[in-house]
């Protein structure tokens, strides 16, 4: 997996997101092996002073969101368990279980909340993101 | 109401209470509403539940059995006085006289002074360990004299007396049952039916006479008594207890001059009025029509039109009652409605008897057979509910009438009652007056359990017969509005927990991908993620954090730790019993202050760490494990402690070894994954000091054995837990608790504690004792043998998460730093560490930006 990839979503979606993202332009920083992600679970990156949780779906689709929770105060988002609320991917915050839409950062139970995503890709089997 | 009313209640039993509590609804504040209310109950406690008097033989106590809220009578304008008899009431001033003395000045008076037990006017009568069956005290005396009897007489084979019967042979007594009538329970059975409950008692192990009239008592050869009867036979007994029959407490009203009816009792009109205006009469001493109602509910309609009355409404009157029954004496259920012996003019019957088993159902239909009149049931009483609303709702009876008793063949379900065919009015709880229509309301406002709406509406909550009925009607309504009757777990499963764990078991799944792939769809989410983790370590009890479950896990099972509000930890190392040697203190604290964490000792009697990050945890646990510790469970869905008192060993009144026992039960249980957290108690003897009955599962040691409680809760809905077995042996009781645990881990809802689950368990106490204790179910051996699978297979999991390098690197805060998060901040307060508040975080951010310059947010 040598190319160049989005493997999050799709091209449409890409747009989206870039246009939810306000710093799309900032730097792209390696984070780590994608081994270091174990399936279907996260890690949180510290990325120039970011919390940034990372997570790794089937087929190795990545996703970045903020790992901050607002409805909690608490940087521990990258420690939820993720899945599926009627076809969209989300994470559920272990503290008070609000549940983010990964491709959006919209929080489900709260539309005033949306967090920030981030471009995530792989490149030769290193996860980068974009801060 | 008039200013200033001043009422006076006689008698706090179970229908004064009830007018006292109708009265309070209607106003709130007493003193508001300008009243002034004396209640006077002559016995020396507040009301308290006569219908379940028997369980305070199988372990309630008195307290368990009150029938008021603490609180209640402390209320402005409200006073009970206990102890207080009175002697005489003056009509014409107004007052009763107490036999103190004192004089009660009284506007509106009621008379719920009950009844008295009927004692055959036989010699002898009043000797030493001859009892009536009626008040707490009652129930003391008989239970000091049976401990030195061998043998007890109820005389009297009524309702009551073979409760009373049961108690006896409770106590380990030979036990007989003397009744005058030629069959047990006349009231309610005709003869056939008597048949058959005569043999099912039989069985049981108690004698019973019928056709015998006691003559005398005199003085007995081999036991304290000998009853004399008229044919000049005779039984020699060490007790004897009076239970034929009630008579109402008229004497007051009597006295005074009120109409009494024509075999006693008040006369009252439809309002519960006497024949003085200014005097009400509610309950056993009342007479309507000259008829009396030696039952609970009846009670009930008549304080709470009494009441009605007393504020001004004329439209609640009194209308008689139904007096259908339906109970389970010693096991064997029973139950009468309506016109039972076929007194009707030109009614007909169908009966269906069945020697083998010892069933006899017979139904009474009228002449023309269109409609139900009455019937009876023994030995299973399912279509009580079915039959009960035909008969009083005078519904018209299905072509086959015969179908509604006769056994199910074929597969073929039987006609029952279409709930939908009730009337909103039909009262589908007889006791607490609850109607299809007070259901459907609780329905509609978000009830969807039988639990639910035995909390909202106290539908089932006093006698449980309507149980049954009230769930179907739950169920036809929930389907009317249409919500949807499924207990699929979430949008990923068809499936109920039961059935997925059903599923995993037969198809020996290891995997939430394999479950997924072959029962359901998606990719899973935070509800059937971690159900499947807990079912998979119900069944396989595999480490948790192996690669393929830890993505399913709970973050607290994730971290093995309890995630705090600022996303720290907490550590809870095992104390099993609640022990811990001061060397292992002193390894704690050490540890806690190597790594500034808060300590605090629990509520489960161990010590809990505060404070740690996750990248300290896997070296706390490594120095905990150092000094023999090992995971304490604290954050899993699992068994949390065993709390016990000190036992035996120490305390001068223990009667075992309670801390021995706690110590063992919590190293064969740690571990062990439940649909919810799972709490224990151990009392060393019964005055609880481990507070056993507030637990999932209790046990108290007495001289005979350990008494094995379950299903009590403390927290948010407080239960206390119920006896399920007596006098067991330190292994069968284990076996017990193996069975119990399995049962409930196989068949209870996610994140369902064993109160919950036992209060929607159809069938509820008597259904668990049959499967648990006379393994009715033929399950027993099963489920032992899977929780001796899951106790061979325990390891600990803090030690298999510091030992197994892949696992442990996960336990860092950042994947690609060493750092902390900043966001845990402490502060120092009674010289611990605590979370910082944000005002506080917010100041100390402020003063580190001198410092440190802090990366400028992006937005």
């Amino acid at each position: 997996m040598n190319q160049l990839q989005h493997t999050a979503v799709s091209d449409d979606a890409i747009l989206i997101t870039g246009h939810l993202v306000s710093n799309c332009l900032g730097a792209w920083h390696p984070v780590c092996a994608l081994e270091d992600i174990w399936p279907n679970m996260g890690v949180c990156a510290l990325i120039e002073g970011h919390q940034i949780a990372i997570f790794r779906l089937q087929d190795n689709q990545l996703y970045a969101i903020d790992n901050h929770d607002p409805h909690s105060d608490a940087n521990v988002l990258s420690r939820g368990i993720v899945g599926d609320l009627a076809g969209e991917c989300v994470v559920a915050s272990p503290i008070y279980k609000h549940h983010y839409q990964l491709h959006t950062g919209r929080c489900v139970e709260d539309a005033g909340i949306c967090l920030n995503t981030y471009p995530v890709e792989l490149r030769d089997g290193a996860v980068w993101v974009q801060v | 109401m008039n200013q200033h009313t001043r009422i006076v209640i006689v008698g706090n039993g179970m229908v004064g209470h009830y007018f006292m509590q109708e009265l309070v609804k209607r106003h709130p504040d007493l003193q508001a509403a300008n009243l002034q209310v004396t209640v006077l109950g002559e016995e020396p406690r507040p009301a308290y539940d006569r219908v379940h008097l028997s369980s305070f033989f199988s372990g309630s106590s008195a307290e368990d059995l009150s029938l008021v809220e603490p609180g209640f009578y402390d209320r402005p304008g409200l006073e009970l006085r206990l102890n207080a008899r009175v002697s005489h009431i003056d009509r014409h001033q107004h007052t009763v006289t107490l036999t103190d003395n004192t004089i009660l000045p009284y506007d509106k008076l009621v008379l719920a002074t009950g009844s008295v037990p009927f004692v055959p006017s036989v010699a002898g009568r009043d000797r030493e360990n001859c009892f009536v069956y009626r008040t707490i005290e009652d129930l003391e005396a008989m239970t000091a004299a049976g401990k030195t009897a061998k043998s007890g007489v109820v005389v009297g084979g009524g309702l009551l007396g073979l409760e009373c019967a049961k108690a006896l042979k409770d106590m380990g007594l030979e036990t007989h049952v003397v009744e005058f009538a030629p069959r047990l329970m006349a009231v309610q059975v005709d003869e056939a039916g008597g048949k058959v409950l005569r043999s099912k008692i039989e069985k049981l192990g108690v004698h019973v006479h019928t056709s015998r009239n006691t003559t005398a008592i005199v003085d007995g050869a081999t036991a304290r008594h000998r009853m004399v009867f008229f044919d000049e036979t005779w039984l020699e007994t060490d007790m004897i207890v009076f239970s034929a029959g009630i008579r109402p407490r008229d004497e007051l009203a009597r006295e005074s001059g009120l109409a009494i009816g024509a075999r006693g009792g008040i006369a009252i009109d439809d309002f519960s009025r006497s024949s003085d205006h200014n005097i009400y009469a509610i309950g056993e001493c009342a007479s309507w029509n000259d008829e009396m109602f030696g039952l609970v509910a009846p009670g009930y309609d008549m304080a709470r039109t009494a009441c009605a009355h007393m504020s001004g409404e004329t439209g609640t009157t009194f209308q008689g009652a139904d007096m259908s029954t339906k109970l389970k004496l010693m096991g064997v259920d029973v139950a009468s409605v309506g016109d039972a012996h076929g007194k009707t003019h030109g009614c007909r019957s169908y009966q269906f008897l069945d020697e083998v088993r010892n069933i006899y159902k017979k139904i009474v239909v009228s002449e023309d057979g269109k409609k139900l009149l009455g019937a009876v049931l023994i030995g299973n009483a399912d279509e009580y509910g079915t039959l009960q609303q035909m008969t009083v709702n005078a519904m018209p009876l299905p072509e086959n009438p015969e179908f509604l008793i006769l056994p199910a063949s074929d597969g073929k379900e039987k006609p029952g009652l279409g709930v939908d065919a009730l009337p909103d009015t039909a009262v589908l709880c007889s006791c607490n007056n609850v109607s299809k229509g007070a259901i459907g309301e609780a329905v509609a406002a978000g009830a969807c359990s039988i639990g639910e709406i035995k909390s909202c509406t106290k539908a089932g909550t006093a006698c449980g017969g309507c149980v049954p009925l009230v769930t179907q009607v739950m169920k036809a309504q929930m389907v009317k509005l249409g919500m949807t009757v499924n207990n699929h777990l979430c949008e990923h499963f068809p499936y109920s927990r039961q059935e997925l764990y059903h599923l995993v078991r037969v198809e020996q799944i290891k995997t939430f991908g394999e479950l997924l792939h072959k029962h359901g769809k998606g990719l899973g989410c935070d509800i059937c993620k971690p159900t499947a983790a807990s079912i998979l370590a119900s069944c396989w009890n595999d480490f948790i954090l192996k690669k393929d479950l830890a993505s399913l896990q709970d973050s607290n099972d994730y971290f093995l730790g309890n995630i705090q509000k600022d996303g720290s930890y907490s550590v809870v190392p095992r104390m099993p019993g609640g022990e811990v040697t001061p060397d292992g203190l002193i390894a704690i604290g050490q540890i806690a202050k190597k790594y500034k964490l808060y300590t605090k000792v629990t509520g489960g009697a161990r010590v809990d760490m505060f404070g740690a990050r996750v990248e300290q945890l896997p070296n706390i646990w490594e120095e905990l494990i150092a000094a023999g510790f090992e995971s304490g469970h604290a954050y899993g869905k699992s068994l949390r402690t065993v709390k016990s008192c000190v036992g035996s060993t120490w305390c001068r009144y223990g009667v075992d070894d309670s801390v021995g026992l706690a110590v063992q039960l919590e190293n064969r249980y740690k571990g062990l994954r439940a649909p919810h957290k799972i709490k224990f108690g151990v009392s060393g003897c019964t005055r609880e000091c481990a507070e056993a009955q507030g637990k999932d599962v209790g046990l108290i040691a007495t001289e005979n054995g350990w008494n094995l409680y379950v299903c009590g809760n403390g927290g948010m809905k407080p239960r206390h837990a119920e006896l399920i077995a007596s006098d067991l042996s330190k292994e069968e009781a284990i076996r017990m608790i193996d069975r119990f645990l399995m049962f409930y881990i196989r068949t209870a809802d996610r994140l369902q504690r064993t109160s919950t689950w036992r209060d929607n368990l159809e069938g509820g106490l008597d259904y668990l004792r049959e499967v648990v204790i006379n393994d009715s179910l033929g399950l027993g051996a099963e489920l032992e043998a899977q929780m001796q699978h899951v106790v061979d297979n325990y390891q600990d999991e803090w030690k298999t998460a510091v030992n197994d390098p892949e696992v442990r690197k996960r336990f860092r805060s950042f994947i690609n730093s060493v750092a902390g998060d900043s966001n845990i901040v402490f502060v120092e307060e009674r010289e611990q560490m605590r979370p910082a508040t944000v005002e506080e975080k917010q100041a100390q951010k402020k003063q580190a930006a001198k410092v440190i310059p802090i990366f400028a947010p992006t937005e």
